[in-house]
């Protein structure tokens, strides 16, 4: 890769990391939508 | 009309007049908004003269001469209509080369010399390999248009 | 066809479907861009002026392409909702904006790393491209602001939607910016007269990174908008049997 290696691996790194958060956030906010809804509803018996 | 008809005219109405705002401000933004001032255009006189501004065009081909051990170099930039000095002190980046695109940011001095603080190489859109641009003719540098004027000849 | 359509849009239809085709737009998406990456990164040739600098195409091309698609799949999202107040629609539109303002985020830092050694700067104002694409990035921002600023989720649903209709007029700027001024940035490669100005060796490897891109990008939107269903559908009927029909945790 030459002179250039570390622009360009960092170019893909970085891509790496931004698909990992996003995947990590729409997961996060996935299981805490859930566990909101299963908690009014089993817990709470759907009340509210 | 039905209530989603109605909402279908106002977003279509709407749309319409942000499109048609957004076009007569680029029109009339159109010169502001140039990132670079062609050399045609300064060789006329038309650039400001108090404040620093970009040129673009391209390296003259065998214009490049650098004084040995030291980085100030002076090099002509062409449209293919106008020419122009430039001179410039500092490294270079690493597709600066004669024949290709450059863009430098800078003033003009009183006897006609661009006094360069900055300079850009612009590149164009093809890609490929180093042998077939080789086999190619040597026209394979075809540069990108807003860097080449059109029209015959140079004013000035 | 409209019958189709409406339970197709329908959530729990929705949200079952959606839960399928993740898996295989996630290991599709990973495929393509497994094979993009290495072959951008291994076989592809280096070009004649750029030597392996012009390697950064394969994540900054996909990653500018994807920020625009999450605008104009947003937008659309948006339009849909307003006129034929189908909540769907105004989900698609909510989930897409942070993906949006994620890829707008790579293409800008992506395309600096780009132009450092290649023009020698890493970022200049007044350039219609990069100007107009950090536009991009503070409409996605503002969107995403203006809903975090209304609870009512309606209510968030058509004021968000007002402004990214307002803001799509930017994306043909973005594209059409270096052909209506001069800009540092060069021309299209792909989407040019004549045909793409690139080799097939190399192009190859990048269609393989927009396709594995827009895969992966389609696995996270799905994820999001399944999310952003089940939140909006919280006290119906559907949510509560599927939840207490869950035992335990299905996540």
């Amino acid at each position: 890769m030459g002179a250039y290696g570390a622009y360009v691996w960092s170019c893909f790194v970085l891509t790496a990391i931004v698909f990992l958060i996003c995947e990590w956030r729409a997961r996060l906010r996935q299981r805490q939508v859930y566990r909101d809804i299963e908690v009014r509803v089993k817990v709470l018996g759907g009340r509210q | 009309m039905t209530p989603r008809r109605q909402r279908m005219l106002a977003v279509g109405l709407a749309a319409s007049g942000i499109i048609i705002a957004t076009a007569l401000t680029l029109e009339a933004l159109k010169d502001n908004m140039m990132f670079f001032i062609s050399v045609t255009d300064v060789v006329a006189g038309e650039y400001p003269a108090d404040r620093n501004f970009r040129i673009g065009g391209l390296v003259v081909d065998g214009s490049m001469q650098r004084e040995t051990g030291s980085m100030d170099i002076l090099f002509r930039v062409t449209d293919l209509r106008c020419e122009m000095s430039v001179t410039y002190s500092g490294v270079l980046p690493d597709l600066f080369r004669e024949g290709q695109g450059v863009v430098a940011h800078g003033r003009m001095d009183r006897s006609g010399m661009f006094i360069a603080d900055r300079i850009m190489a612009k590149h164009d859109e093809n890609y490929m390999a180093p042998e077939v641009a080789a086999s190619l003719a040597e026209n394979v540098n075809e540069q990108t248009a807003d860097l080449v004027q059109g029209g015959p000849e140079c004013d000035s | 066809m409209w019958n189709l359509l409406h339970r197709l849009a329908s959530p729990p239809h929705f949200y079952r479907l959606a839960a399928g085709m993740i898996p295989w737009f996630a290991v599709s998406g990973l495929l393509a861009v497994a094979y993009g990456a290495y072959a951008g990164l291994f076989i592809a040739p280096p070009d004649y002026q750029q030597g392996d600098a012009f390697r950064i195409i394969y994540v900054h091309v996909p990653s500018a392409y994807l920020s625009m698609m999450a605008y104009v799949i947003m937008a659309t999202g948006a339009g849909i909702g307003l006129i034929w107040r189908m909540k769907l629609a105004h989900a698609v539109a909510a989930a897409a904006a942070p993906l949006g303002a994620w890829f707008t985020f790579l293409a800008l830092v992506t395309g600096s790393i780009w132009g450092r050694p290649m023009w020698g700067t890493w970022w200049e104002w007044g350039d219609p491209r990069l100007t107009s694409e950090l536009v991009m990035l503070f409409l996605y921002f503002g969107y995403i602001a203006l809903r975090g600023a209304i609870d009512d989720t309606a209510k968030a649903d058509r004021a968000s939607a007002v402004l990214a209709l307002v803001g799509a007029v930017n994306v043909p700027i973005i594209h059409f910016s270096v052909e209506w001024w001069s800009s540092l940035h060069q021309g299209p490669t792909l989407i040019r007269k004549g045909g793409p100005a690139i080799d097939s060796a190399m192009l190859y490897p990048l269609l393989a990174m927009i396709l594995g891109f827009t895969l992966l990008f389609g696995a996270l939107l799905l994820r999001r908008v399944r999310t952003e269903v089940l939140y909006r559908e919280r006290r119906t009927k559907w949510v509560r049997e599927m939840i207490l029909s869950t035992p335990g945790n299905n996540l």
